[in-house]
């Protein structure tokens, strides 16, 4: 079926008004041999065939409620989402606007934005937030650009703790190909029970920026307020990737004196919905605001005397900088910034602290129940938040394959980005891991000892 | 140093004049010290130890009830316009109807709640979708191979001229520094070629809205990385020497990227591959009927021709192992061998874009598809039709998907931006304005075929009732929208006074 409310009638009175007989004849400037394909697709399904089909694709899965117990996080995790989230955004008014260029008609979104933007500072204890990146990794990608900009290319090493997740490094990586850009410390090979002052002696006149993880991709918080005063002294910006959860509890990246502090913003009432569409969250201070990517909304008045909203500072982007803008992002995450909005105001300051304290206690309960059992035990000192890395006494592959059979997911297999963590699981417990489930995962575990 | 995140900043704000009105109070405006939304259950296991010296003192969110929150957000929804509620013909943007349907498959719950790093075995309903749905954008677009990485369409974009250069790089040619962009180009195409530091060449439109086949032919050498052209271009024209532009740059060794934000036009009516495109990004959230959610999520795939399939972000969806009559084949992923490497975490706009794309298509078929172009392209020259008349089209012939007409009129100082206002008082979203810049006061429309026969009467009549408001009664444009929760807004005050966001009140007891 199509979506055309175009009858037959209503088709050839139109095409009379533009002067041609048939609608084939609107395509004459298409090259004729190439013209109206015949496309290799199934045929067209009606509304109730593609909601079976789909049904029957989505029970291909096995999902983390109700087929199986979780415990993997390593940089997405599953939390609870108030059902309000989803009643919000799934708002036509919401979903079904484009971006908010005519304010006028468009203050739900930016006043949605605004409120995101202040949650958001308010969270990472920074000054301003953009309206939002594709997702974390890139969020990290976008602050090495800000601070290539800031230097105007001239200080070309960014230092990145081996312990920032994989995948960004990996985005990184391939955002600054050809960049002339020495990227030191991004070596999976580097001794990683090292805390943030073994950064310290890469950091020289030449670092235009470091990036370091809070809570790091192992789970372990670090106060990053000395290795930040070290970079500063050298003249380099610090960027911190928080997970936003963390934030309820910790310290905040800007009470530590961070200059740019990004991070994944998917914990915040967003699904995990297999890796997508996620939030990258970024904010910095004032006075990095003109170099920063990504779209802005400032508070103004309108004609009326009415307090109001506008897209603010839009000569940095690429619609008017075109090649000489900060980024050329356009299309951002608005709608899940809209909905980590709802979130952290229906949690709110209680709430959102309560989330963070549980996930702390029962990761804690766990990683003590775990290491209790013959042959596992916690690979690094405290203190973690709601991860930690398990040391097992076999590959980390075989001790999950095991736990599968249980319906468990154990964990993240670190051995798959460092080499000399095979025997090492990344396990993540939150608000949704109830005690009996914490023990069914030591259960399984102690019985794979003795099998 | 201080705990900016209570203190420092609040004495950043201007306070507001008394003057100004509050039509919604923020979320911060409504907080009050004590109340409670969502709660959670208390631990059931022993509580830990926590590190003092490492907590935050105070964590300065609202406090709000969930009626509340509701209530707030539920007016402020009532301050969008939106495709639901009416005709949003913003030109290159593609404002379609958005099936609802597509919101419930994309939250089934299978696909909703299955993590990115789970063993594929366990998601091989994820995988089976997108290793399809990979070989429907390859089938519909005439390309060898499609990443479903990117985020958005200019994450393809920038994708896309990474694996440029990349393959003119494994073909040892390391002097290619110049991308060309005729001059009607979205601002993503110079800014993502901006990004990895090549050097924009513009290159003219004729007088018929093409390429200018005579200074593309002058600037193409051995320094040209390729050309990212938009067919239809930005003017809703079908560039009639597409053919040719390709010819041209390839004869100097450079590659064809093709925008394809207009995809709309040109499903089952030309396949860009078969025009000899050599990488284009798909925008799902446009051609697919993804909605666009206030400003995103997009998704915007790459496809390219066989000889770049080696340089697509990691990782893609293949078959690991063949299935048989009894078995389905195991689905996992794939690195392509000369990658250049990632482009986000995980795989993609997974739930939002993937699904919601997969559902249309499956939805439409192939005639399905090619009846989505050949209204979208029947409606605009409708509307060209009906407002020819009466504005100025500068590039007139049969229009694509969409068209561009001139908002002034002689002996009047009525501009563009006043037409768009005014459009507002009829309960129309404007069209896009000023853009492309290749035409004075340039009104961009694209109804897209989801739009009646009645609505795109209503929207001509109104467009000609204003050409002659311009006349009679200017400052009615001027001063437009009159009917609209907000007027025009003082942009000037908010780039200046740069009041970002907003906290919780001055006096707020923190520790309540």
């Amino acid at each position: 079926m199509t979506y055309v409310p175009i009858s037959p009638n209503e088709r050839d009175a139109m095409l009379k008004t533009i002067g041609v007989k048939k609608v084939a004849d609107l395509f004459e400037a298409v090259p004729a041999r190439h013209r109206f394909p015949d496309l290799d697709l199934p045929p067209a399904l009606t509304e109730m065939e593609a909601a079976a089909e789909l049904a029957d694709i989505a029970a291909g899965n096995e999902s983390v409620r109700g087929d199986l117990i979780s415990f993997l996080g390593a940089g997405a995790y599953n939390h609870y989402i108030p059902s309000v989230v989803n009643h919000v955004l799934s708002r036509g008014e919401f979903y079904t606007a484009y971006t908010p260029y005519q304010p006028e008609i468009s203050q739900g979104t930016l006043q949605g934005i605004f409120e995101y933007q202040s949650l958001m500072t308010a969270l990472t204890g920074m000054e301003v937030s953009n309206a939002s990146h594709y997702d974390g990794a890139t969020a990290v990608a976008e602050a090495v650009n800000l601070a290539w900009a800031q230097f105007r290319g001239k200080r070309t090493k960014v230092v990145i703790s081996p312990t920032v997740h994989p995948h960004y490094r990996g985005v990184i990586r391939t955002y600054t190909q050809g960049m002339d850009l020495e990227l030191a410390g991004d070596d999976s090979n580097a001794d990683l029970e090292a805390g943030p002052e073994s950064l310290e002696s890469l950091i020289d006149e030449n670092t235009a920026l470091v990036i370091v993880q809070y809570p790091d991709f192992f789970g372990r918080v670090y106060d990053f307020t000395q290795l930040i005063q070290t970079a500063h002294a050298k003249g380099a910006l610090v960027c911190v990737a928080a997970n936003p959860t963390a934030l309820a509890l910790f310290k905040t990246p800007g009470e530590m004196g961070a200059d740019i502090v990004v991070g994944e913003g998917q914990p915040l009432g967003i699904p995990l919905w297999y890796g997508g569409p996620y939030l990258g969250f970024f904010t910095t201070r004032k006075q990095y605001v003109h170099k920063m990517a990504g779209r802005l909304v400032g508070e103004t008045v309108d004609n009326r005397g009415q307090r109001a909203y506008v897209l603010t500072l839009t000569a940095r982007e690429q619609h008017i900088k075109r090649e000489r803008a900060t980024s050329n992002i356009c299309t951002n995450q608005g709608l899940l910034a809209l909905g980590a909005a709802v979130y952290l105001s229906v949690l709110g300051k209680t709430g959102f602290r309560q989330v963070a304290e549980i996930c702390y206690h029962n990761a804690h309960y766990a990683a003590e129940q775990l290491s209790k059992i013959e042959g596992y035990g916690l690979c690094f000192p405290e203190p973690f938040f709601h991860e930690f890395v398990l040391c097992c006494p076999k590959p980390a592959a075989e001790v999950n394959a095991h736990l599968l059979e249980h319906g468990i997911l154990g964990g993240y297999d670190l051995g798959q980005d460092y080499p000399a963590l095979k025997n090492h699981l990344l396990i993540a417990v939150t608000e949704m891991n109830s005690r009996e489930e914490i023990d069914a995962l030591a259960e399984a575990l102690s019985e794979e000892h003795h099998d | 140093m201080t705990d900016v995140s209570t203190t420092g900043q609040k004495n950043a704000v201007p306070p507001l004049n008394a003057n100004v009105k509050i039509v919604e109070p923020t979320i911060f405006d409504l907080s009050s010290p004590g109340r409670k939304g969502v709660t959670f259950p208390d631990p059931d296991v022993p509580r830990a130890k926590m590190p003092q010296s490492l907590l935050r003192k105070d964590l300065p969110l609202p406090e709000l009830a969930e009626v509340d929150v509701v209530r707030h957000y539920m007016h402020l929804s009532k301050f969008n316009y939106s495709v639901d509620g009416g005709f949003y013909p913003l030109g290159s943007c593609t404002m379609k109807y958005n099936p609802k349907i597509d919101e419930d498959t994309c939250r089934l719950p299978g696909f909703l709640h299955t993590h990115p790093l789970q063993p594929i075995e366990t998601v091989q309903g994820n995988l089976a979708l997108m290793y399809t749905l990979q070989e429907w954008l390859k089938e519909i677009s005439g390309f060898a191979a499609v990443t479903l990485q990117p985020a958005a369409g200019a994450h393809g974009e920038f994708t896309g001229v990474l694996i440029m250069r990349a393959w003119h790089k494994s073909r040892g040619d390391h002097k290619r520094v110049k991308m060309l962009i005729p001059d009607s180009a979205h601002g993503t195409n110079p800014a993502s070629s901006g990004m990895i530091g090549l050097q924009i060449v513009t290159i003219p439109s004729d007088a018929r809205g093409n390429v200018d086949l005579k200074v593309l032919k002058e600037q193409c050498d051995d320094t040209v990385v390729g050309i990212m052209v938009t067919n239809p271009n930005t003017l809703g024209m079908f560039d009639e020497n597409i053919e040719q532009v390709v010819k041209i740059v390839h004869d100097c060794g450079g590659l064809v990227y093709g925008d394809g934000a207009n995809l709309n036009a040109l499903l089952g009516i030309v396949r860009p591959g078969d025009l000899g495109i050599d990488v284009m990004h798909f925008n799902l959230h446009k051609t697919f009927a993804v909605p666009h959610g206030g400003g995103g999520p997009g998704s915007g795939p790459v496809g390219v021709a066989a000889h770049l399939a080696d340089f697509l972000p990691e990782p893609l969806v293949g078959i690991l192992e063949e299935g048989d009559d009894e078995t389905p084949p195991l689905f996992g992923f794939v690195t392509p061998a000369k990658t250049i490497g990632r482009m986000k975490s995980f795989h993609g706009q997974f739930g939002g874009g993937l699904v919601r794309a997969f559902t249309y298509i499956a939805m439409h078929g192939p005639d399905g598809l090619r009846e989505i172009s050949e209204y979208a392209v029947l409606n605009a020259n409708y509307l060209l039709a009906r407002l020819r008349g009466t504005y100025h089209v500068p590039f007139d012939r049969i229009c694509m998907h969409e068209f561009v007409a001139e908002g002034q009129f002689e002996g009047s100082d009525v501009r563009a931006l006043d037409i768009a206002k005014r459009l507002m008082d009829y309960d129309f979203h404007p069209p896009t304005n000023y853009f492309p810049l290749i035409v004075h006061e340039a009104l961009m429309i694209e109804p897209t075929e989801t739009e009646n026969k009645d609505t795109l009467d209503r929207f001509a009549d109104a467009l000609i009732k204003i050409a002659e408001e311009a006349k009679s009664q200017p400052d009615l444009l001027h001063s437009a929208p009159h009917t609209t929760p907000f007027g025009r807004m003082d942009e000037v005050k908010a780039a200046r006074e740069l009041v970002l966001c907003c906290w919780l009140p001055e006096n707020y007891d923190v520790n309540a």
